[in-house]
């Protein structure tokens, strides 16, 4: 995100570090200070206490957000992250406070975010003896997170969150957890921080090698249908540019994974849509018809490949990757280029030759022609029944022009909303890729919009989904925060719905739902709110909500058992997906 | 990917600081992937604060380059690294306690205790410690031979393997303090 304009207040506070005799709390905050920090997502507790003590004494330089849940706190933290380029703080107590974050970190785990937690413990004396909300966070946490750590001595503060901040945002970004016991933040120490400039044995990013950017550009450089896989990892290092660059000048097809969204404009001519389970036709079709496939910050998840023995096999594989161990893992790449894609790709774009690929090209507008047919129109115009999820989400891209900050949850509007929201600007779409947490979608948008105040927030979410979180209403009403919550209601677990229906035979066990009124919930919350089921008013409830100054939940009734296609069944090839 | 694998065993040896949490840390690596490992050994190594785990699986050549992946990125991990058995030089060590009355009989387990490379480690009143370092199969070999005699207790060590690659664990952490990079030191890619 590096070359690309932020609009979160970044402080520019001089750096405290002035050698002082202070308590271990006072030092994370000043630590945080040191580390640009700005706003704190958390929940207070016993065993953080003192932390909070200070959060009190400090609060002009850092702004504390209380959510109604720790999960909240997480999810947000994400939000703000994944809005900002920046790292994601928040705070919790011991046991279950603690224990509250690990949904969250898992998310950020997958999702490469980089997230600080840092979790109260109780009295170092106490560690192990079942005492009052202790659990042993560490043990927890270590297979979900990049990094963690145990504080016990006051004097350990520093260095331990300067390490968390260097692991967390270095190389590929994932979140860390330090656990700090609570006389470790009553004793004293004297202040020294030294932001953390390298560790021994962990090395980022690997050195570029020349040799096989070499080969890479010689393989595409002879390619007759090469195909490009834009994952997320060219939004994490800032290669948007950089990518529309090889695009370009070498005509080739780009396809988004669901994370690589908003990497490039919807309406680019090499745009060719996104891949996956419910992707677009033509760029999984022609996956097993391309004769060079060009992955970049993407890692081959099943939910895109299918049925790996039928992927990509008369492809040879170009793999752009910062993390060694997704070399391999899924799809054997023939030429592995280890790297931050920014730094591959500037060094690939000049040993690449011009080339045109007009014939290649059309192929992916042909079968466009074929989804849109039969789906695309369908689900984004109708003209009868009852209002479709896709119809929703067109009409706010078209009325936020593809400039929003679009925050999905879990399911099928999550996929909807992948599919018609045309996006313009990179970092737009935030969404739980690889975890698929329902209930991240309502704090994260409200962390996102915490980062960019000067973007439309819209978050997207399902009548299941917005139940898991809900009270974070609360929160964005406390805190004045503008996001505007579209609740996509069919009174179903659509998803889950859906595979009953296709693979179950319509044994539609447990996800039919009675729902509360969600706007007469919102409006007690405090928040402006409509309900809509009437196509004839959705898209002025939708421009009354988008020029709404405050907080706004918008209840769309849709259509009860809609289907989302098209669709690759689980297990099944790129090559099968179904229209219908 | 690729068809069906053999699998063979393989030697990880991993070089990390000293850090608690750290045991925990990778086998969760093989848990998550319901692999058993086989054996599993810490030491000290020849440079003050850095640990070798020497941990055996048994497993496919890619699961293991897999794993050996994961390990590596670890933080507090200096290295991991994957070995065929022809490229390690490695022992374990078994004990073995017998009764005393066995040997007073006759000299046939002694004979047996000499010809095996094994040795007495300690001779009690009531029992005695045979002791044998080798590869697994001449300590099940040795195990085999004592049994008739009254085997009281048997323990068998994990492996500790040493590679034959020429480079030193020094050399190596220097160039990962020089370059902050690694390759692999061992010649499997």
């Amino acid at each position: 995100m590096n070359n690309m304009e932020k609009e979160s207040t970044l402080t520019t506070m001089p750096a405290i570090n002035d050698g002082a005799r202070i308590s271990g709390s006072e030092a994370v905050i000043r630590a945080l200070i040191n580390e640009g920090v700005d706003t704190v997502f958390g929940y207070p507790g016993g065993a953080i206490m003192p932390i909070y003590d200070e959060v009190f004494k400090f609060d002009e330089q850092i702004s504390h957000v209380l959510t109604r849940h720790e999960q909240g706190a997480v999810h947000a933290a994400q939000g703000y992250s994944r809005a900002s380029g920046k790292v994601g703080v928040c705070f919790a107590t011991s046991g279950p406070g603690a224990t509250n974050l690990v949904t969250g970190i898992a998310d950020a785990q997958v999702d490469s975010t980089p997230l600080v937690c840092i979790t109260g413990q109780v009295p170092s004396g106490l560690l192990g003896s079942s005492a009052f909300q202790e659990i042993d966070i560490i043990g927890i946490s270590m297979p979900i997170t990049k990094w963690n750590f145990q504080v016990t001595r006051a004097e350990e503060i520093p260095e331990a969150i300067a390490r968390a901040f260097y692991v967390a945002r270095s190389g590929r970004p994932g979140p860390v957890l330090i656990d700090i016991t609570k006389d470790a933040q009553f004793g004293l120490l004297d202040f020294h921080y030294a932001p953390c400039q390298g560790i021994r044995s962990y090395k980022p990013v690997p050195d570029l090698d020349e040799f096989r950017v070499a080969e890479a550009a010689s393989l595409i450089n002879a390619a007759q249908q090469p195909l490009i896989l834009a994952g997320h990892g060219i939004l994490l290092s800032g290669a948007e540019k950089e990518l529309l660059e090889l695009a370009e000048k070498a005509d080739i097809p780009v396809a988004c994974t669901l994370l690589g969204l908003s990497v490039m404009p919807d309406d680019h001519p090499n745009y060719v849509g996104m891949l996956g389970m419910h992707g677009n036709y033509a760029p999984n079709k022609l996956t097993n018809e391309c004769d060079v496939l060009i992955a970049i910050g993407m890692r081959f998840d099943d939910r895109v490949t299918g049925d790996l023995s039928q992927y990509a096999r008369q492809a040879k594989v170009i793999h752009i990757e910062i993390d060694p161990s997704e070399i391999d893992k899924n799809v054997k790449a023939d030429i592995p280029v280890l790297g931050d894609a920014r730094e591959v790709l500037q060094a690939l774009n000049e040993k690449i030759k011009p080339a045109a690929h007009a014939e290649w090209r059309a192929r992916f507008r042909e079968l466009e022609q074929v989804e849109f047919d039969k789906i695309i129109y369908h689900d984004t115009t109708p003209t009868e029944g009852q209002i479709k999820m896709g119809e929703v989400i067109n009409l706010v891209s078209q009325q936020t022009k593809g400039e929003a900050v679009i925050v999905s949850d879990v399911g099928q509007h999550q996929m909807m909303t992948a599919r018609y929201y045309k996006f313009n600007r990179p970092d737009s779409h935030i969404t739980s890729g690889g975890l698929g947490t329902m209930g991240f979608a309502l704090p994260a948008a409200f962390g996102a919009k915490l980062a960019s105040p000067n973007r439309q927030v819209v978050a997207v979410v399902g009548d299941g989904g917005v139940q898991m979180t809900i009270q974070e209403l609360a929160t964005m009403v406390q805190y004045h925060v503008p996001v505007k919550i579209i609740v996509l209601n069919n009174n179903f677990l659509g998803m889950v719905r859906q595979w009953q229906q296709l693979f179950f035979e319509k044994r539609y066990a447990s996800t039919e739902m009675v729902n509360p009124a969600f706007a007469e919930v919102a409006k007690g919350f405090g928040l402006e709110s409509k309900r809509i089921a009437e196509r004839a008013g959705l898209a002025r409830a939708i421009a009354d909500m988008l020029a709404w100054e405050g907080p706004y939940l918008l209840e769309v009734a849709v259509e009860k058992e809609e289907n989302i296609f098209p669709m690759i069944p689980s297990g099944a090839a790129v090559t099968d997906m179904r229209l219908e | 990917m690729k068809e069906k694998e053999q699998e063979e065993v393989f030697t990880i040896s991993v070089l990390t600081e000293n850090k608690s949490g750290l045991l925990n840390a990778i086998t969760i690596i093989f848990t998550r992937r319901k692999m058993n490992i086989e054996a599993l050994n810490v030491s000290e190594t020849e440079i003050e604060g850095v640990s070798r785990f020497t941990i055996i699986i048994q497993s496919t050549f890619n699961r293991a380059e897999q794993v050996v992946k994961q390990i590596n990125k670890l933080v507090e991990v200096l290295g991991s690294f994957l070995y065929r058995e022809d490229e390690v030089y490695y022992q374990e060590i078994a004990l073995f306690k017998m009764g005393t009355a066995a040997f007073l009989n006759n000299n046939t387990i002694e004979r047996v205790v000499r010809n095996n490379g094994a040795r007495i480690l300690v001779i009690e009143r009531d029992h005695i410690v045979i002791e044998k370092t080798g590869h697994r199969d001449e300590i099940r070999a040795l195990r085999k031979k004592l049994e008739p005699f009254g085997l009281l207790e048997f323990v068998r060590s994990g492996r500790v393997a040493i590679s034959k690659a020429r480079r030193k664990t020094h050399e190596f952490l220097k160039e990962l303090e020089q370059a902050n990079y690694f390759t692999s030191e061992n010649n499997y890619q």
